[in-house]
């Protein structure tokens, strides 16, 4: 397990804002701390992102288990027209699915390389900016060697 | 058995409202069937919201019913519908069905492509859409990344997509009412802006107004009516995911497991398929929902594409209205796929009909990729 991810606090969020429940507020919260979180099947083992309260494999309770934060693009877009604030301000941007190392899929963003360098397979690494205090969302970019 | 279909006006009504659409629809497939109003006791629609809900619009309407549905799938609803339909009528729950559809969403929007986001800048959201809504992803993007996938999988091609796109805009050529008509080149579609990479604003439906109703009812009153039944030989509908980022494989839709359910309660192969009304919001759905029907083998769909199979003098002419890319796309399309099929059956689609069509296949998409509905039709009693 790697150390905790990278947070980066005190930015402007013009972006829609995860509302939170029971549930997703713990998810939320533990990545403002910089650890990414998926749930895990006592049960039956299946790993399952985004969280609900039971396992949609077996209907138990899952469990929280947290991940590397690591995982490969396993496919992705370049929306270069977008029509609402603020996203038509930050064209091109690309919305990727990362599978992360430990199985689910996860969309994000991938930033921190050129548009057209993004390919599938390429190796990925989560950061997070945090939205609100105590609401972490994670993004992606290219893993550091 | 369906005896009635009806048209609003499309691809502009800018003096019809949603409502309107429905109405004027299902004045116009009573209109076409000869069926009394006061005869229907079943009713679908896939409605939302206050004026539009299935309960809502029954009270509008006036219909008196002993049968309700108001199954919602995104565009794929009205195959899902007829599904439904279909059994309700073979168990008895009512005699007569009607379902409509109607939607004024260019006049109402004055947009012509599906990247408005569904979001407001610094909105809270709530539910599943919370883990997707700050990335800012767009209805063309969610298909971008499957397009993305199969490319990388199968070595698809933009050329390929680009194709369908082309045989589309030609048989909307021959569509009077179609949106676009002017004959279009595979350079054409590659040149147009890329919205969404990997595809480009020629790869995308139009947005239109439009509306549609069908009457469906049992074989002993169609006898009495206007026009040749066109029989449900097997329907089917199955959903893999909701919400795009919850796709288990970003290859391969739910038609490949309710295409080949339809054709088995239908009791044909695809090649007993004469013309298939694919949901063509993308390039891209048409290609995946093609694959999970059987047509061709999984990852074959770009090849099969290009020998231009779907296009009007192909084995399997597709969209012969002009399809949601080229002549009318008014939010939830399924229920042209049923008009163009049945029109096709009848042999009252005109300059498109494809000759001696017997069997006919309408494929819905809803959502994002997520619930496809497979109807086959035929012109003659199973």
């Amino acid at each position: 397990m790697s150390s905790h991810l990278e947070v980066r606090r005190g930015e402007a969020w013009e972006r829609p804002i995860p509302r939170g429940d029971a549930l997703s507020r713990e998810y939320f919260a533990a990545a403002a701390e910089g650890r990414l979180l998926v749930q895990r099947c006592p049960s039956c083992g299946q790993r399952q992102f985004y969280p609900r309260t039971l396992c949609t494999g077996c209907g138990a309770n899952p469990e929280w288990m947290e991940v590397s934060g690591r995982g490969t693009v396993h496919t992705f877009t370049v929306i270069r027209q977008q029509g609402a604030k603020p996203f038509r301000d930050e064209l091109p941007y690309v919305v990727a699915m990362v599978a992360l190392d430990e199985g689910p899929l996860m969309m994000g963003n991938l930033t921190g390389c050129p548009v057209d360098d993004v390919h599938i397979g390429m190796a990925v690494e989560a950061y997070v900016v945090e939205a609100e205090p105590g609401v972490g969302v994670a993004f992606w970019q290219p893993t550091s060697a | 058995m369906i005896v009635g279909i009806g048209l609003s006006d499309y691809p502009r009504a800018p003096e019809l409202d949603s409502v309107g659409h429905h109405v004027l629809a299902m004045q116009r497939a009573l209109a076409d069937s000869g069926v009394a109003k006061t005869d229907i006791d079943g009713y679908l629609n896939a409605g939302m919201g206050m004026d539009e809900s299935a309960v809502s619009m029954a009270e509008y309407l006036g219909i008196d019913h002993r049968y309700i549905d108001g199954t919602m799938t995104g565009g794929s609803s009205f195959e899902f519908h007829v599904q439904h339909a279909a059994a309700a009528l073979r168990d008895g729950l009512c005699e007569t069905v009607l379902i409509t559809y109607g939607s004024d969403l260019l006049s109402r929007s004055g947009r012509t492509l599906g990247t408005g986001g569904f979001f407001q800048q610094r909105q809270h959201v709530a539910g599943p859409a919370q883990y997707e809504a700050p990335y800012g992803n767009s209805l063309v993007g969610a298909y971008a990344m499957a397009a993305r996938r199969h490319m990388h999988e199968y070595g698809t091609t933009s050329e390929q997509l680009a194709q369908i796109a082309v045989g589309v805009r030609e048989l909307a050529g021959l569509n009077p009412l179609a949106m676009y008509r002017d004959p279009l080149s595979v350079d054409d579609v590659l040149s147009s802006r890329m919205i969404a990479d990997p595809l480009h604003k020629l790869d995308c439906c139009v947005i239109s107004d439009g509306g549609g109703a069908l009457i469906l009812t049992t074989a002993e009153r169609a006898r009495d009516l206007r026009q040749p039944p066109v029989y449900v030989l097997g329907a089917a509908g199955a959903a893999s995911h909701w919400n795009i980022s919850q796709m288990p494989d970003f290859t391969e839709t739910a038609a490949a497991r309710c295409g080949p359910l339809a054709m088995a309660r239908a009791g044909i192969t695809p090649a007993d398929v004469d013309t298939v009304q694919f949901y063509d919001s993308f390039t891209i759905t048409v290609l995946l929902l093609l694959e999970g029907l059987g047509f061709c083998a999984k990852g074959d769909g770009g090849p099969f594409v290009a020998e231009g199979h779907l296009r009007r003098h192909g084995r399997l002419p597709a969209n012969t209205d002009g399809g949601g890319l080229s002549s009318n796309h008014p939010g939830m399309r399924g229920i042209f796929l049923l008009i163009e099929a049945a029109r096709q059956l009848r042999g009252q689609a005109g300059p498109a009909q494809v000759p001696d069509c017997r069997v006919a296949a309408a494929v819905g998409s809803g959502g994002w990729l997520s619930y496809i509905g497979t109807v086959i039709l035929g012109k003659e009693h199973p």
